[in-house]
């Protein structure tokens, strides 16, 4: 499923003395398979794009194709386009409401008016999906969660609607190492292994550099640079400009060639930086 | 979706009205309210306009912002008028039809109790869109302080008020978002019947309700940790002075009450 923005812009209070312009004439294209990090400062639109790509906003001006069907015309029928690309909210366990964790994740599937079997199937498939053990997890309050399970359950939530793009608005904030962790492994493996396309927005650009394979990046409204992420790491000065740091691994690598390290400028991968290190360790240590 | 709902109606320009020491506004408002129940004729009728249009003027509140307030309560007005207009006895009859019978006495009657509310409708229209609702519930503690003397809850009171109004954009926005979120796991709030959409709402009110007590138990956190312990001892941000603006507000009150009062003598 690929999904095309085309001169995007959207305006907050249209008509009035608070008019505030989130959009400005943003343009991109993601296809399907794709797994495309959207990083900006705060208040340069982000939350604001991501609500328009299943049609919970409409713009102001432009349009947004879905498999080259315009999401906002007359005739599209945007309740069912909003299944097939999942949303998934900032803190998204505010949304939680039901009694038990399943029935909770089985309100998606529930509204799309399934089968009873077909639902428990959703469920089953969601919950394994975030690592939860069905059995342990399932039959309790999603309130007596901790918060990282329960975001979790929130993501399954919607993973449960089986969507072939999955959108997610900051899935790691708040979270501590471990609950952060587990939900970029989960993301990684729905990634490879489910062939979803996901559409993630972060501040975090470790997150960036450990998962993606392009970037957005936002200042302003504007869609200021499009490209991988060694593409993106590398311009030091736009990402200051636009309010963003760069992962602590290239900040450490500049450091390190400041110094005068013999390593390349484009390292942004703990990974990397590692294995370049070793063998300088190790070329060192031979002589 | 819900930004269309906006707290309160305060109207924020400057004006010797908005300048006003919100208890004395507060105080001349309900001065205005005895005033329209005291006037008894269409000449007392034409003073509480004037009065009205007059401190709109200085207020500068445009007179459609200020009409504004009756929309809501235009069923209530309707039916005010139509009980009045049917139902009062009198002797010239204009229209008699069946069972409905519409007099003179009648109609002037429900023009004069339609009006009546009116007047009162607009004139406190007037003191919410001066006021800033923090500083209407800052005069309302300072005027009910003199009952704690019986034990009435005044600061206590006046803080729950303050809290609550906080709060009510923080929940809306709150309630949005959780709608939107509902609505990209399917959920339908606008179609079906009044049951299936009242059912609609558990999914968004279960939610808000959650979120509300989360941040007043954190709310309550952070007050204690800040040593607040009531009103007792408490010193305030911003004292109320009065001022010259304030007498003079209070003298052209007077002699509009004045007025009201020879004219309920008069005729």
């Amino acid at each position: 499923m690929s999904i095309e923005v085309r001169h995007l812009t959207h305006c907050y209070s249209e008509g009035s003395a608070l008019r505030t312009v989130a959009l400005e004439d943003v343009s991109f294209r993601v296809e399907s398979g794709e797994f495309v990090g959207i990083v900006g400062h705060t208040g340069s639109g982000k939350s604001t794009l991501v609500q328009h790509l299943n049609g919970l906003l409409k713009p102001t001006s432009g349009q947004i194709l879905v498999d080259d069907v315009d999401l906002n015309a007359e005739k599209t029928d945007r309740r069912a386009l909003r299944q097939r690309i999942g949303l998934v909210f900032q803190y998204p366990e505010y949304q939680l409401f039901e009694e038990t964790v399943e029935k909770d994740i089985a309100f998606g599937p529930r509204n799309q008016k399934l089968p009873q079997e077909e639902i428990d199937r959703r469920v089953a498939y969601a919950m394994e999906c975030v690592h939860l053990d069905q059995k342990e997890i399932g039959p309790r309050s999603p309130f007596e969660l901790s918060g990282g399970q329960m975001r979790r359950v929130a993501i399954a939530g919607v993973l449960a609607m089986k969507p072939s793009v999955l959108i997610l608005d900051e899935p790691t904030a708040g979270l501590d190492p471990m609950g952060r962790d587990s939900i970029l492994s989960m993301l990684e493996e729905l990634h490879s292994r489910d062939r979803i396309t996901i559409l993630m927005v972060s501040h975090s650009m470790d997150d960036m550099a450990r998962l993606v394979s392009r970037m957005l990046v936002f200042a302003e409204g504007r869609l200021i640079a499009d490209g991988t992420p060694r593409e993106i790491f590398a311009k030091e000065r736009m990402l200051t400009s636009a309010g963003l740091a760069r992962p602590e691994a290239a900040q450490l690598c500049c450091r390190l060639r400041d110094a005068g390290v013999p390593l390349p400028a484009d390292l942004y991968r703990p990974e990397e930086l590692k294995q370049h290190l070793l063998r300088l360790w190790k070329e060192g240590a031979g002589c | 979706m819900l930004n269309n709902i906006t707290l309160g109606q305060y109207y924020p320009v400057d004006s010797p009205v908005h300048r006003l020491d919100p208890r004395v506004k507060l105080l001349l408002t309900i001065v205005f309210i005895v005033a329209v129940f005291l006037a008894k004729s269409w000449i007392g009728y034409l003073l509480l306009t004037a009065f009205i249009v007059f401190s709109a003027r200085m207020a500068h509140v445009p007179l459609n912002m200020l009409f504004r307030g009756l929309k809501p309560l235009r069923l209530i007005l309707i039916i005010t008028f139509l009980l009045n207009l049917f139902f009062t006895a009198g002797d010239t009859v204009w229209v008699s039809f069946w069972v409905i019978r519409i007099t003179k006495e009648g109609f002037l009657m429900a023009l004069f109790y339609s009006l009546r509310l009116m007047f009162l409708v607009v004139g406190t229209s007037l003191l919410t869109l001066t006021t800033s609702p923090v500083a209407l519930s800052d005069a309302l503690e300072i005027l009910l302080s003199p009952l704690k003397v019986i034990r009435f809850p005044a600061h206590e009171l006046a803080m729950m008020m303050t809290i609550a109004l906080r709060f009510v954009p923080t929940l809306l926005e709150e309630a949005d978002k959780i709608m939107k979120a509902q609505m990209a796991r399917g959920a339908d709030f606008e179609t079906g019947n009044l049951v299936t959409r009242a059912r609609a709402m558990v999914p968004l009110l279960v939610p808000l309700f959650v979120s509300a007590f989360r941040r007043a138990s954190d709310l309550a956190m952070a007050m204690e940790s800040r040593c607040y312990h009531g009103g007792e001892g408490r010193t305030r941000l911003r004292v109320l002075k009065l001022t010259g603006n304030d007498a003079a507000a209070c003298g052209i009150t007077a002699v509009f009450l004045a007025l009201i009062i020879l004219e309920g003598i008069l005729f």
